[in-house]
């Protein structure tokens, strides 16, 4: 985290960030001489490494929750219709700005309701006599997720280039702009959520022995399906409002920890909660340097870079065969 | 434990599964339910161990509603192996899918304690899976895997036992060893065979299921008669006590037709 706070447009030395950091949250040493260098580490560089690590837990976690809840190893934010959702709230942001509908309600507010939004629909239409059956929970994200794309679509037609330009990055995920006044709520949601989450650890295991043996252990499945669906749009929100779409996090850092250390959830949760925030630390600071001084935005590096790594773990691991 | 199950009634879809379907498994005991495809053995099932909710009626676990308990505290009584047995439980080894055994015994903040392992290693020596515990569970054949759900369903350390057609797609030795190892634990046994000849072999009492009505039941000789065997299951056959004093079923080769 510390390289990746020191480098960027501007290199800061490692030692200098540690004072600035240290000087910030401890009040110890003078301040920095230089404010310039003050202000680029601490103002800008680390809120943004703090939400990218934050984003990244969060959108990874999600994504093994969702697997286990729809017995689907393609399940992530993106399959089950929460990415879709927070991308209309925000585009229909973005593009309507000033429309009085939507007064007061920011981008990001806006992208956080899209995606509960799309969490109570898929809940809804995944249930059937007070049944949610993994497969119906999957067709039902997919479906929502079309409906809301193909609304997405319809707004962009309208939207004036500028917008659409703002609307692309967007999708496409971004930390650029992270400020340190969103940090608090995105940390408190992210850290509550994925400890509850993580205490589910045990009865998401015995979730993977099949609907009709968990309830024999014990398990409310359909209660325990609603409570994990809830919690993962909430989290998944939370992320997405302040960092935009960003896909293949949620599916892939779940199975590369599975296909490491196996698929106990009370070891796979934390493990993937850490690897995913290192991974959109280290993603977010390639996005800044590649193309110094330009930003790419995550979106494009998560999946170009995760893909090749992922693929070649597939093929060396027996345990799929 | 006693189980009683005392008059249910179940429908599904609007068809009537169960009518007014009683039967009683005394303490220690073992009784089987048999019956051809369709008579509503698994959903007789699915009452005991509480997953589907009897519209009349009542199933009675150590003199308790299973519907006045919690989940887990039905779960703590009854423990089951059915066939949706972990289709895709890659990535937990036997040692995990064992452990999984132990889940009723625990609330959300629960940890294992010193009473899990011994529970969980006690079960993974009595269904002799020891040398596979770090295995996949994935990566099991047939009769090992249900090993495995024997050895988790007694890491539950319930007093009564619902066996879903355990011994299907096994060989016959397999087979055997299965049921010895059920018949020793000495734990109130109420499970569904399609085998007769295993159902004999492994029961004290049947209860024979047609319909969604019991037809028959008590001790295995005086269940299987030639007329239930002809009316319920469709072959011409008797059941008899042979010189080794082993009950034995014998189906004569005449088509039922003719």
């Amino acid at each position: 985290m510390t390289v990746a706070i020191s480098v960027g447009a501007v290199t800061v030395p490692v030692g200098d960030v540690w004072a600035i950091v240290l000087h910030h949250v401890t009040g110890a040493g003078a301040p920095p001489d230089d404010v310039a260098l003050d202000q680029i580490v601490w103002r800008f560089r680390t809120p943004r490494v703090v939400l990218a690590a934050l984003v990244g837990a969060a959108l990874a976690v999600s994504g093994a929750v969702l697997q286990t809840v729809v017995s689907n190893p393609l399940a992530d934010p993106v399959v089950l219709g929460f990415s879709y959702g927070a991308t209309l709230g925000a585009v229909l942001v973005i593009t309507l700005g000033g429309g009085a509908a939507l007064a007061g309600l920011g981008v990001s507010a806006a992208a956080f309701v899209g995606a509960v939004v799309a969490g109570a629909l898929v809940f809804v239409l995944g249930r059937r006599r007070g049944r949610l059956a993994p497969t119906r929970l999957v067709l039902a994200g997919v479906a929502v997720g079309y409906v809301f794309l193909s609304m997405t679509s319809f707004v962009q037609l309208q939207a004036t280039p500028t917008e659409l330009r703002t609307v692309m990055f967007w999708m496409l995920g971004s930390v650029a702009g992270a400020r340190w006044d969103q940090v608090p709520t995105v940390a408190v949601v992210v850290l509550v959520t994925t400890t509850l989450l993580a205490l589910f650890g045990r009865r998401l295991n015995v979730l993977l022995a099949g609907d009709e043996s968990a309830t024999a252990l014990g398990v409310d499945v359909n209660r325990l399906r609603a409570v994990l669906l809830v919690l993962s749009a909430l989290l998944t929100g939370t992320v997405i409002a302040v960092a935009g779409s960003i896909g293949f996090v949620g599916l892939m850092i779940p199975h590369l920890v599975r296909l490491s250390t196996g698929a106990d959830h009370r070891r796979l949760l934390p493990l993937t909660a850490l690897l995913g925030a290192v991974h959109l630390v280290l993603v977010d600071l390639l996005s800044r340097t590649l193309d110094r001084p330009n930003e790419l935005p995550l979106g494009i590096l998560t999946a170009l870079l995760g893909a090749p790594f992922f693929l070649w773990l597939l093929r060396h691991n027996k345990g799929l065969d | 434990m006693r189980l009683t199950v005392d008059r249910i009634r179940i429908t599904l879809d609007r068809t009537p599964i169960l009518r007014d379907v009683s039967l009683e498994a005394h303490k220690g005991h073992i009784v089987g339910l048999v019956g051809p495809n369709g008579s509503g053995k698994s959903t007789l099932l699915r009452a005991v161990y509480r997953s589907l909710r009897p519209a009349d009626g009542a199933v009675r676990v150590g003199g308790d509603d299973v519907w006045t308990l919690s989940a887990r505290t039905a779960a703590r009584r009854t423990a089951a192996v059915l066939q949706d047995g972990g289709g895709d439980t890659t990535g937990l080894t036997v040692a995990d899918i064992v452990a999984l055994g132990r889940s009723p015994h625990h609330g959300l903040l629960g940890r294992d304690g010193a009473e899990d392992r011994r529970a969980v290693q006690e079960a993974i020596d009595r269904c002799g899976v020891r040398p596979h515990v770090d295995r996949d569970y994935a990566s099991l054949s047939g009769g090992e895997r249900q090993r495995v759900l024997l050895a988790r369903a007694l890491a539950q350390d319930a007093q009564l036992l619902v066996l879903d057609e355990l011994t299907n797609h096994l060989d016959i030795r397999a087979r055997f060893e299965l049921l010895d190892l059920i018949r020793a634990t000495g734990i109130t046994t109420l499970a569904v065979l399609h085998d007769l000849d295993l159902a004999v072999r492994l029961c004290d009492h049947l209860v024979v299921l047609h319909e969604g009505v019991v037809v028959a039941a008590g001790p295995v000789l005086e269940v299987l008669t030639p007329e239930v065997l002809r009316d319920v299951f469709g072959v011409r056959a008797h059941t008899g006590r042979h010189t080794d004093g082993v009950v034995r079923i014998t189906y004569d080769a005449r088509p039922l037709a003719g």
